[in-house]
């Protein structure tokens, strides 16, 4: 028996009616706040699928910092797009059919959906489902495979995210000084009275969020971008200078190379103590104890590398001069 | 018309319509919104997979027999990050770009590529 | 100590990047990147020794059995690629200071040191793993690295190679992203031998088929195989030397690595050529990338960007090789793979000193380079036999396999290609050769040294090197055999 929700029907024709205005639209801001949207209709589509971490981030990185980095690299670039280039290409219009063709080609053999039968259900995943509880110990099964069986993937991943923002530093900072932006807003007392209220709230938000990773949605990644929201509004507020003279670049360096240096260092100990790398099992005498003190340290070093690259990225961007 | 397909063929449309974007629109930014569309759907289309019919969230709690499978969720929440990372350092060349060549459009700077050599 | 050497290979180039950012200054950063090149280059010798004693290793990371954790499988074939990698990485570095002090800012060093680390990371990440998601991980860091790494060459035109890159390789990472999840779907594991153990069950049935084909052309993308290589000529050109380099050298040869491990380890010789025809495509690639990018590298102007055509067309061979899907076509390839990385990072660390001494390497500019930088120009000779694949040189042994491929698998007029393609190969060397050695230097130029040794002791070594494997092929062909015997054949247990 097929379940297909009404909401998830009328939820993916929205998102193609959003690409295809995406398609047309001449008005690039525009086009950056159709994207936004068209992540958090994402977002709740994953929520419908019960990926309910996968919402979270997508909701926190598709509609916050990527909104967010494009419009201000439009602010930084122009705001429209040439008409001139703005036709139906004929050639890529065929291209793109044509694979799209293969592709539908390609799931006629594929398992339907929902179907519990089919070998992702059957296969690896009970183990995961039934075990990791007793194994890992945690209730939240994608943070117990993301922490422990699959943390060398995680690792990667935050390395990828050290990857980029090494990049950013190399192409944006400038040596020239740049002109301060986000001045304005400093003689408003209401909003430096509410931000300054509002800020260690979001803050204790990002903890809980990095620590509750293991209960309910939530961990590092999310946490670190959370955080990054409140420097963020911050910010905004108060001016780059006052948020630059906490996070110095060579403190948010430091910080973005740490959190990476802690992940490698708790798979660096579990060698040292017998186990392979990342075996957090080892780091305790009770294994599953171990396995708690592990996810937890590697958790906190996304939590801090993101943020630390979060911070980062908001303030090349906010530094670099209009041209 | 097999309505357990149906959000693999709605994925493959967002699929193809973010390749078309990055394939036939010249302006950088606009790219880069195509080729965010194309991840998008390709994370949709593992989130699809793995749900299971009256499955709930895979967090373990009482009274919950079925849950829906958490590696698609794992794999995809790297693929995020992954599609985040790439999106920032992208811009950043965007805005490099502006500076060099006074446009976002790919076919002048083409054109102004063409008269260097 | 040693059962960790799979993941210490990995490990110590990725910690150490962030090494390079908290020590911020451009020698201590080259002194760690140096230590931190070498020490893989070592390990990856250790494993070579290992892996031909043992046999294949598997290495689990925290502790979970596969396919429920991700496991690193070091065998034959890979542990050759590994080598190749370390090696090139660490003569590269070795030689990078005196070249980057002209390119790019010196405050800047120790984060280009990080990238580059981090992208030998992701190449070495993506070869020895043995779980289908991590390969893409891995793949992310490598590629993101290369475009940072590329962008950073002097001409604005390195920021848009960098941006196509970008665009293509995001593409093309993607796509394999969405092969894998198909694959994934039908076998229900990420592992590499699982999921081929898996597959072989489901039969070739059309969500494999276009699994198989997504694959393929996402990979296709990171290999720069024709018709999806229009992002390399020009990232090769404009990024600095040193880049263009290490790059030029490992990028491509990983992804070489990439298909063929899913053809053969996941799809399996059956599968893919049997029951789908993948060589019904390959091939023709194969040969159009050989004579068309070899053409078209005749006509350049500029060296560096006539060498990276050359590089399509050597793509195009390795290709070839796989496209054959017999032992002696593999072997081919993979020796190929080890070979023209050399023969490649030689070539490209001469122009490395022509841009130090000259600032450009347009053949204009080149007239009697003979005369002004003899070692330099010589070390380019080298290489350029090399490359045409002259008797006694690494580039004729890896040839002659695959010509010796296409006439066991009865296509001699493939034979007759490769030998005529060489020709070509020919052409755009002796047009370098004519204008350094035969040509007087342009009037009113300014006396130049020769390139610093620390440069042309690594390109020489390199040089050295595509004579020695162009002589003794115990090592390249011995274990590139057993390799590809391993992948035609299947694993023995």
């Amino acid at each position: 028996m097929i379940n297909l929700g009404l909401i998830d029907v009328v939820l993916l024709a929205f998102l193609v009616a959003i690409t295809w205005a995406i398609i047309q639209l001449r008005d690039l801001f525009a086009a950056v706040m159709l994207t936004g949207i068209f992540s958090l209709i994402s977002a709740c589509l994953f929520m419908v699928m019960d990926a309910v971490d996968v919402a979270f981030t997508e909701a926190a990185v598709g509609a916050g910092i990527s909104t967010v980095l494009m419009l201000r690299t439009l602010a930084l670039t122009s705001g429209r797009s040439n008409p001139r280039f703005n036709r139906l290409e004929l050639a890529p219009l065929l291209v793109v059919i044509a694979i799209g063709a293969a592709l539908v080609y390609g799931t006629f053999d594929m398992p339907r959906y929902g179907d519990p039968q089919a070998p992702i259900h059957t296969y690896m995943a009970p183990r995961f489902i039934e075990q990791s509880g007793d194994e890992v110990g945690i209730p939240n099964i994608v943070t117990s495979v993301l922490g422990s069986y699959r943390s060398y993937d995680t690792f990667g991943e935050t390395t990828v995210v050290f990857t980029a923002v090494i990049g950013v530093f190399l192409l944006l900072s400038d040596p020239r000084r740049g002109r301060r932006a986000g001045d304005a807003l400093r003689d408003d007392i209401i909003l430096r009275i509410g931000t300054k209220a509002l800020v260690p709230f979001i803050m204790v938000f990002a903890l809980y969020v990095q620590f509750h990773g293991d209960y309910g949605p939530g961990g590092g990644f999310q946490a670190g971008v959370i955080f990054a929201a409140a420097i963020v509004l911050y910010t905004l507020v108060f001016g780059l200078a006052r948020a630059e003279k906490i996070f110095r670049r060579r403190r948010l360096e430091l910080l973005v190379a740490g959190g990476v240096l802690l992940y490698g260092t708790v798979g660096v100990v579990s060698m040292a103590l017998g186990g392979n790398f990342l075996d957090y099992s080892v780091l305790a005498h009770d294994p599953v104890h171990g396995q708690h003190l592990g996810i937890l340290l590697i958790e906190l070093g996304v939590g801090i590398t993101v943020a630390a690259v979060m911070v980062s990225l908001f303030f090349l961007f906010v530094r670099r001069r209009q041209v | 018309m097999d309505p357990g397909l149906y959000n693999y063929w709605v994925v493959i449309v967002l699929m193809m319509s973010g390749l078309y974007v990055v394939i036939a629109r010249s302006n950088l930014v606009k790219k880069l919104i195509g080729l965010n569309v194309f991840q998008v759907s390709v994370i949709m289309f593992y989130i699809s997979m793995g749900k299971v019919d009256g499955g709930t969230a895979p967090i373990l709690e009482d009274g919950f027999e079925i849950y829906s499978n958490p590696v698609p969720h794992v794999l995809m929440l790297t693929a995020i990050v992954v599609g985040v990372a790439t999106l920032a350092l992208a811009l950043a060349l965007v805005v490099r770009l502006y500076g060099a060549y006074g446009t976002i459009e790919e076919d002048e700077i083409a054109e102004m590529d063409d008269q260097d050599t | 100590m040693i059962e960790h050497l799979p993941i210490l290979q990995i490990l110590v180039p990725m910690l150490t990047a962030p090494l390079c950012v908290l020590s911020r200054r451009p020698l201590v950063s080259w002194g760690l990147a140096l230590a931190a090149t070498w020490f893989a280059l070592a390990t990856s010798i250790q494993l070579l020794i290992r892996v031909l004693a043992e046999g294949t290793i598997s290495y689990e990371l925290g502790g979970w059995p596969p396919p429920w954790g991700i496991e690193l499988r070091i065998d034959l074939v890979n542990v050759f690629v590994l080598l190749t990698v370390t090696a090139i990485s660490s003569v590269v570095l070795t030689a990078a200071p005196r070249s980057l002090e002209k390119e790019i800012a010196e405050q800047r060093h120790y984060l280009f040191y990080a990238a580059y680390l981090l992208c030998m990371t992701g190449l070495l990440g993506m070869t020895a793993t043995g779980d289908a998601f991590n390969v893409f991980v891995f793949l992310e860091i490598s590629s993101l690295s290369s475009y940072i790494l590329i962008s950073m060459g002097t001409h604005r035109r390195a920021l848009h190679a960098a941006f196509q890159y970008l665009v293509m390789g995001t593409l093309g990472g993607t796509f394999v992203l969405l092969g894998v999840g198909m694959l994934y779907m039908v076998t229900g594991t990420l592992n590499i031998v699982d999921m081929g153990a898996r597959l072989g069950e489901v039969g070739p049935n059309r969500t494999v088929l276009v699994a198989l084909a997504v694959i393929v052309v996402g990979t296709s993308i990171k290999l720069a195989l024709f018709p999806l290589h229009s992002w390399l000529p020009n990232a090769y050109t404009y990024a600095p030397a040193m880049v263009t380099a290490f790059l030029a050298a490992t990028a491509t040869k990983v992804a070489y690595y990439v298909l063929v491990r899913f053809v053969f380890r996941v799809f399996g010789v059956e599968l893919a050529f049997t029951a789908l025809r993948l060589d019904a495509v390959l091939m023709p690639m194969a040969i159009l990338a050989m004579f068309i990018a070899s053409t078209v590298a005749i006509y350049q102007s500029d060296v560096k960007r006539m060498l990276a055509y050359s590089s399509l067309a050597q793509i195009g061979y390795m290709v070839l090789g796989l496209s054959l899907a017999s032992v002696t076509g593999l072997t081919g390839g993979i020796v190929h793979l080890f070979n023209h990385a050399i023969m490649k990072s030689a070539l490209f660390l001469a122009l490395a000193c022509v841009v130090l001494r000259i600032g450009s390497t347009k053949l204009d500019d080149l007239r009697g380079l003979g005369q002004r930088m003899p070692l330099t120009s010589a070390a380019f000779v080298g290489g350029g036999l090399g490359l045409i694949g002259v008797p006694m040189t690494a580039g004729f042994v890896s040839k002659w396999y695959l010509v010796l491929a296409a006439l066991e698998g009865g296509f001699w007029p493939v034979s007759v290609l490769i030998l005529l393609s060489s020709l070509l190969a020919v052409i755009y060397i002796w047009r370098v050769v004519e204008v350094i050695y035969f040509q007087s230097p342009p009037e009113g130029a300014a006396a130049v040294k020769e390139a610093p040794w620390s440069i042309l002791v690594p390109t020489w070594i390199l040089v050295g090197a595509t004579f020695y494997f162009g002589i003794s092929t115990s090592l390249t062909v011995g274990v590139a055999s057993k390799a590809a015997a391993l992948l035609v054949n299947g694993d023995a247990p």
